[in-house]
């Protein structure tokens, strides 16, 4: 215990990262106890309310609670970007260990189609494909939207990784002690990953964060839910900051901001881990 | 019977790029390894010889340019999944650096079990561990302080003997050694290198020195080839061809050891080339612009391998005299049997056998 | 006594390590002489490379000198700031590093970098002069000047060791510490390079001190050697001496361990595994490696003592 916590010390942006994400799930699950939910819907509450001791962060135009549509809206919007950041991950290290152990033709191809892929702009690609859905999106929807463009980067940088790895001494040495492909790819090169695969998962769910949030600014995302990005979109909907209603951006920015300050010393974090790692036990 | 490994005229040329010529690795070369005949033979170059080259072919991990590399008469590149696991079995190998043979991510016992499951060596956990136990005290290391420790823990020397360790544990017929000691203090240098000799005179196995260190080269083989710039220089028994080297670059890097003597002729000597960089052609010998003996015949071709005496190749046509090696094959030259020997040899080591025999089946 | 040009006087450098306190460097002393060579000879982690960088006073956090005193021609380099030492590294004491191939910075020329040794130590030259002064360094050490043109990675190993060492030569140190700087070098090459070193060192009458691990360079280069064990100086003596009559332990273990080019089957090793200066044994470190140890060794240190012609730290000599 004493030696994880040292470890905190001498790793602040870990710790803040942590810290920051740690107060998020707190809010969460707190306010999940202390207020109705319910009240996250259109017409439950009177309109307009400035924030007081009833509405701690005020009311919005339709009728909602802020208080409520934050605390059911943010981990929507954490779903969204766990979901597609994994998804994303997930398939990205698939394609980068077979492509960077096996190289040849298979490389050629995951490599061509992620850098072909990575030079077209990807919001626009959503845009496009949020657009093209019939009927509204649901929140699950909206993670495989994202996700079908958040694998490219992780296949890139996880492929750079695996090349370099499988160069070592140590793979080697397994190929004469009769391990086969897959074997290698799985018991010796995906440990030595490990801690770059999870500075590459919080990227890819702070990108898919950022991606969601985005869609669903410009009205593409799912009308219904109470998610940040949603809110932010009935906020330019109404003109909220020209009418002065400002609780109702207030609320959403506060917490969008701890979202990817949390994960960007998150990623810090990791990256610390990650990098002297590697060196020193190489 | 055929030769455990055979390199069969063998030759590795790396492709030149972006408008470079490509480069010899290694040029062809043949000569064979029986398993009959357990010895060490050394390979001794320079960095840019092709030693490296050579151990990597021998050993599958690089594809020849020509020739082939055969396991027990059959091309490598042809083996089925059960020929490749025998082959893998069979020879084995130490590599020099005794830093990233080992995977950070696990304990050095994981380099020793990985073998140990691949090949069923052991029927049980109990079987696994007792084998391993033995192989570590066979290297003169305690199970006790390596088993459980992780890379980083041990030091350099202890790494390098737990994989000779690790090799010793598939009771391999050949162990290609490449460079085994030289990231290693002088003083653990001997027990490493007698732990290899050890392997060869009490178990049989044939051992493959790859080294630039002539003088280890001498103290712990039977034969050595000499490699100069891809090519063989020199080949034959040991003791004749360091006590009394006949190639230039053999007498050149001979000379060029510093000895712990109390007479300093060391710095001194300097070898004055005959011909000098006018000889630096890529069609006549490739010591030609360094060689103290150059003449004209040296720029016209290679030199072929002469055979100078029974156990004894030299390739210098100040030797043109002597006969040439057929198909410049170094097996007869290489090894302490003749060919028609091989054949009596086959029953030298019984009880190595029924050991094998006796393991596989269960 | 006078005349020395360095002189090392109970010299301990420590490192602080969060599990203890390593003693890299133990109460080192020796005296060198103008012009003469000196060997260092010890194994991985006897401290001799942190013995050349505390002369150079060159050690940094966590590591730091413990004691000890250097005099660079008679100046005590403690009494000097960071800058007069400063001026001193190069002009005065030079270093040929460990891996020298790989302190060469890889996109300066090597003219470049001659000059800007010049340039940090104050010497103004225009264009010519300088250009002719790196001419004449590159010729000193037997490299073509066109050498002054090149980047470092189109040079051979051997051509980047010697101009390394022409670095270290360019303001005319008075004592050269080169550190195993023919470690990444084949035998021929090796030779060249030391000759080289063996000329360049004679015509300045600069002092050397060559540190490494081959006996059998030593024995070939050097006029007096230091054996160092953990830390520690265990034995000083003159050459020949040493290598035909070597009085501590380890000296002769040393010896015996390298491979002979004359009789076969005499491969020796030293049993056991050098100490971790962390954890060092008490008394003589080297005791529980010794075949000669007694129960003095293991719980007094043995100091340094003349006998005959050499200085050794055994009970037993």
């Amino acid at each position: 215990m004493r030696g994880v916590l040292a470890y905190f010390r001498r790793n602040p942006s870990l710790t803040v990262g942590i810290v920051l994400l740690a107060l998020l799930t707190l809010f969460v699950i707190v306010g999940g106890l202390v207020v109705d939910t319910e009240d996250a819907r259109p017409l439950s509450v009177p309109a307009l309310r400035s924030p007081s001791a009833e509405y701690p962060f005020g009311t919005d135009r339709q009728g909602r609670d802020l208080l409520a549509v934050m605390v059911a809206g943010t981990p929507l919007t954490l779903r969204i970007g766990f979901i597609a950041g994994l998804l994303g991950v997930g398939l990205g290290t698939v394609l980068a260990f077979i492509g960077a152990y096996y190289r040849g033709f298979v490389d050629t191809i995951i490599r061509g189609v992620a850098d072909i892929g990575l030079t077209v702009p990807g919001l626009l690609v959503l845009i496009i494909i949020a657009v093209s859905i019939k009927g509204t999106l649901t929140v699950n929807q909206m993670a495989i939207v994202v996700a079908s463009l958040a694998w490219l980067y992780p296949t890139r940088t996880i492929r750079a990784q695996v090349l370099s790895l499988r160069e070592r001494g140590y793979v080697e040495v397994a190929r004469l002690s009769g391990m086969s492909g897959p074997q290698i790819i799985f018991f010796e090169l995906m440990p030595n990953l490990l801690p770059y695969l999870a500075a590459t998962l919080v990227n890819a769910v702070s990108a898919a964060i950022l991606a969601s949030i985005g869609l669903e600014v410009l009205g593409l995302g799912p009308i219904d839910a109470p998610t940040l990005g949603m809110t932010l979109y009935w906020v330019n909907f109404n003109a909220a900051m020209i009418n002065g209603w400002w609780w109702w951006w207030t609320a959403p920015t506060v917490i969008i901001l701890m979202v990817f300050l949390g994960l960007f010393f998150l990623t810090v974090g990791f990256d610390e881990i990650a990098n002297p790692r590697l060196r020193r036990a190489a | 019977m055929a030769p455990l490994i055979e390199a069969v005229g063998v030759s590795k040329r790396f492709p030149g790029w972006l408008g470079r010529e490509s480069t010899l690795a290694l040029a062809p070369l043949s000569f064979a390894i029986h398993s009959e005949q357990p010895a060490v033979t050394a390979v001794v170059g320079e960095s840019g010889s092709g030693k490296t080259t050579l151990a990597r072919l021998l050993l599958g991990l690089a594809e020849p340019s020509n020739g082939e590399v055969k396991y027990r008469g059959r091309d490598l590149r042809r083996l089925d999944s059960e020929e490749r696991l025998a082959f893998r079995r069979d020879v084995q190998a130490v590599f020099q650096d005794p830093y990233g043979v080992y995977n950070p991510f696990y304990r050095v016992d994981h380099v020793l079990r990985t073998p140990v499951r691949r090949f069923r060596l052991a029927a049980s956990r109990a079987e696994a561990r007792a084998l391993i136990a033995e192989a570590l005290r066979g290297v003169g290391l305690r199970p006790e302080e390596i088993l459980g420790r992780f890379p980083h823990q041990l030091s350099g020397g202890q790494r390098q003997r737990v994989m000779v360790a690790r090799a010793l544990l598939l009771k391999p017929k050949l162990i290609v050694a490449d460079e085994p000691v030289s990231m290693v203090d002088a003083s653990l240098r001997a027990t490493i290198l007698g732990s290899l000799r050890k392997l060869t005179d009490e178990h049989g196995i044939s051992i493959l020195y790859i080294t630039h260190d002539l003088a280890t080269a001498y103290q712990v083989s039977d034969s050595i080839l000499v490699l100069y710039r891809a090519h063989v220089a020199e080949a034959g028994a040991v003791e004749q061809v360091v006590t009394a080297p006949q190639h230039p670059y053999t007498q050149l890097l001979i000379a060029a050891i510093p000895r712990a003597h109390a007479t300093r002729d060391w710095l001194a000597q300097d070898g004055e080339a005959n011909l000098g960089d006018r000889a630096r052609t890529s069609k006549g010998c490739c010591f030609a612009d360094r060689c103290p003996h150059a003449a004209s015949a040296c720029l016209e071709a290679p030199p072929a391998l002469y055979r100078t005496e029974p156990r004894r190749a030299v390739a210098c046509v100040q030797f043109r005299k002597d006969p040439a090696l057929s198909a410049g094959d170094l097996s007869a030259v290489v090894s302490e049997q003749s060919a028609s020997g091989a054949e009596h040899r086959h029953e030298i080591n019984p009880s190595n056998r029924l050991t094998r025999r006796r393991r596989l089946s269960c | 006594m006078s005349e020395l040009v360095l002189r090392v006087e109970g010299l301990s450098v420590a490192f602080d390590h969060p599990l203890g306190k390593v003693q890299a460097v133990d109460g080192v002393s020796l005296a060198l002489l103008p012009g003469e060579r000196f060997g260092l000879a010890g194994e991985s982690g006897s401290g001799k490379s942190t013995l050349a960088l505390a002369i150079l006073r060159m050690i940094k956090p966590p590591g730091w000198i413990e004691a000890g005193e250097v005099w660079l021609a008679g100046t005590r380099l403690a009494d000097l700031g960071e800058d007069r030492i400063r001026a001193l590294r190069l002009a005065g004491i030079a270093l040929v590093p460990q891996g020298s191939m790989n302190s060469l910075n890889p996109v300066l020329r090597i003219g470049r970098q001659i000059a800007d040794a010049f340039a940090d130590h104050g010497l103004r030259l225009n264009r010519s002069e300088e250009e002719g002064r790196i001419a004449a360094l590159l010729a000193e050490v037997g490299l073509p000047e066109n050498v002054a043109r090149l980047y470092p990675h189109e040079l051979s190993g051997g051509m980047k060791q010697r101009a390394c060492i022409a670095i270290a030569i360019c303001l005319r140190p008075k004592v050269i510490i080169a550190d195993e700087p023919t470690s990444a070098l084949d035998v021929v090459v090796q030779r060249q390079v030391m000759a080289t070193l063996a000329r360049v060192q004679q015509e300045l009458g600069a002092a050397v001190i060559l540190i490494g691990h081959d006996m059998g360079l030593m024995a070939q280069f050097v006029d007096r050697l230091g054996v160092m064990y953990a830390g520690r100086l265990v034995e000083v003596a003159p050459i020949a001496e040493i290598i035909t009559r070597p009085r501590h332990p380890y000296t002769r273990a040393l010896i015996a361990s390298l491979p002979s080019l004359e009789v076969r089957g005499a491969l020796t090793g030293i049993p056991g595994l050098a100490p971790l200066l962390r954890d060092l044994p008490p008394g003589c470190a080297f005791h529980p490696r010794c075949p000669q140890a007694v129960d003095r060794c293991r719980t007094e240190k043995p100091p340094m003592r003349g006998i005959g012609g050499a200085e050794v730290a055994c009970h037993l000599a």
